[in-house]
């Protein structure tokens, strides 16, 4: 079980608890505003675009090769940008906070 | 009429609608919604089931578009396993089963329908189509006890459903009317990549082949040819030969249909209190000044967005871009745009297995579309630019020296 936070692109907190999936299916299922997982996480539509919280960044982990590639020049990519879908929800991330790009 | 009091009826139970559903209530849309669907359960995501879903190892469970909580808590009705029969327009009611639902808005969001090829004995047992979750599951079944599995049709789901076959071993023959695969969607070259990589992996892949009859000899399924000449035998066949929009409901009702039921900028059919969405309608797009009936997820979503809008009385979102995904082996095929009308096909890299190249499609100078393979580089891109009008440099297109990014500030012609 994960709790994480999500900041909506309005500035909303969503405090949401998982067990599974991604950041992209736990954000889906509590209708998070800004994560809409058009392709169901396959990394094929950049729809759950995030900004993991700096502090996080060494837990959660770099985004792979051809994830950083959607991300290159996705708006408002920085390096701490990754897809919600690439991101297995796991207990590591308790407590970890992210900010919804949203499109 | 206050907005709390009205009711909005939505037929079809696929991506669209739960968008629209989840649309409407992020806008605080009041009224009562309910959602007709013929299949038994909620919304959820059917790309899958041509790739991922056809693996008897793989998890079975389907994937949600939103949790049943969410129905719920969005108080939207669910009427599943319900067919609506008909529309009375004038007194604004639909038909399931023996009710007469009122509506003061109707979405059709009924979907498309798989065709049929004229093929004596398509009604064997044995012979699958593909669309819903229980079409995957009969599929998925059956698949366990076959050796051979025949293909009809070589368009996405023909090549997915290949794909995902030969991942569990599966002889796999694919036979294609058309003289090359995915000739409906993209250009010969990319067609040329998808059957060097499907013989690759061991597909047997004919092309031109038309099928008249199915037999059943020996226990075995015999496909034949307009000569009564054997094409092939399998122990099951799966018709992958297009679809077309189920726009019957409207057609009964009077609405106006032609490839999809016909619709405005807002979704509005020429009744101003229904609306059409996704697979089964037919929209003017300004971006390429052309009517378009599209099959996307992408499609579904933003037309259900739009209705959303309508409904509210807020303005209609901009003009979004039409992009397809395509799973095959390991290959991820990402289209941006909608090819149809090219006059120049620029290919940038080398279209060879275990390469990553683009095809990039202009109509008069103008980039309309890119279909790009294990180059999310390219697709990011390439919406970017054909959303702008953009009229990229034809050698740097080709150039793979010189940096894609480059077209972002510099996208003229230099010839």
């Amino acid at each position: 079980m994960a709790r994480i936070t999500y900041i909506t692109p309005d500035g909303q907190q969503v405090v949401v608890e998982a067990s599974s999936g991604s950041l992209m299916t736990a954000a889906v299922q509590n209708q998070v505003d800004g994560i809409e997982g058009a392709c169901g996480g396959v990394c094929s539509c950049a729809t759950c675009h995030i900004h993991i919280d700096a502090a996080w960044m060494d837990r959660v982990g770099p985004a792979g090769d051809a994830e950083a590639a959607m991300l290159e020049l996705e708006d408002g990519s920085t390096s701490a940008s990754r897809l919600g879908c690439q991101v297995p929800i796991r207990p590591e991330l308790d407590g970890l906070t992210v900010r919804v790009v949203g499109r | 009429m206050s907005a709390a009091q009205q009711h909005c009826v939505i037929v079809g139970a696929g991506h669209a609608a739960a968008q629209l559903c989840a649309s409407l209530r992020q806008a605080q849309w009041p009224g009562r919604i309910t959602l007709v669907g013929d299949e038994p359960g909620i919304p959820y995501h059917r790309p899958p089931l041509s790739k991922s879903q056809l693996h008897p190892g793989a998890d079975a469970s389907l994937q949600m578009i939103r949790p049943a909580e969410f129905y719920a808590k969005q108080q939207v009705e669910l009427r599943l396993a319900q067919t609506v029969q008909s529309i009375n327009r004038e007194r604004r009611t639909v038909d399931v089963g023996q009710t007469k639902l009122p509506y003061d808005t109707l979405v059709l969001a009924t979907g498309s329908l798989n065709r049929r090829p004229p093929i004596t004995g398509i009604e064997h047992p044995r012979v699958f189509s593909l669309r819903t979750a229980a079409d995957a599951e009969a599929l998925r079944d059956q698949v366990q006890d076959a050796e051979h599995v025949a293909i009809i049709g070589a368009g996405f789901i023909g090549l997915e459903v290949a794909s995902a076959l030969r991942k569990i071993g599966r002889d796999v023959t694919v036979l294609e009317m058309a003289n090359r695969v995915l000739s409906r969607v993209t250009s010969p070259a990319v067609s040329a990549y998808f059957s060097s990589l499907h013989r690759e992996h061991g597909v047997d892949l004919r092309t031109g082949v038309s099928v008249s009859m199915i037999q059943e000899k020996e226990g075995h399924l015999t496909l034949l040819d307009g000569d009564d000449s054997v094409v092939c035998r399998a122990d099951l066949i799966v018709l992958g030969a297009g679809a077309r929009p189920n726009d019957d409901l409207a057609r009964l009702a009077n609405l106006e249909v032609n490839n999809g039921i016909l619709v405005d900028e807002a979704n509005r059919t020429c009744d101003p209190v229904i609306f059409a969405m996704g697979d089964c309608c037919n929209q003017f797009r300004p971006l390429y000044q052309t009517r378009l009936r599209l099959e996307s997820v992408q499609n579904a979503i933003d037309q259900a967005k739009i209705i959303a809008a309508a409904i509210c009385g807020l303005p209609l979102p901009a003009e979004t871009l039409p992009w397809f995904w395509s799973d095959q082996y390991d290959v991820k095929l990402q289209i941006a745009g909608v090819s149809a009308g090219y006059d120049e096909c620029i290919l940038r890299g080398v279209a060879k297995p275990d390469s990553s190249f683009s095809a990039w499609y202009l109509q008069r100078d103008r980039l309309i579309a890119v279909d790009a393979i294990n180059d999310p580089r390219a697709y990011v891109l390439a919406g970017k630019l054909i959303l702008r009008g953009a009229r990229p440099s034809p050698q740097v297109l080709a150039d793979t020296g010189r940096e894609l990014k480059e077209l972002l500030s510099s996208e003229t012609r230099t010839s």
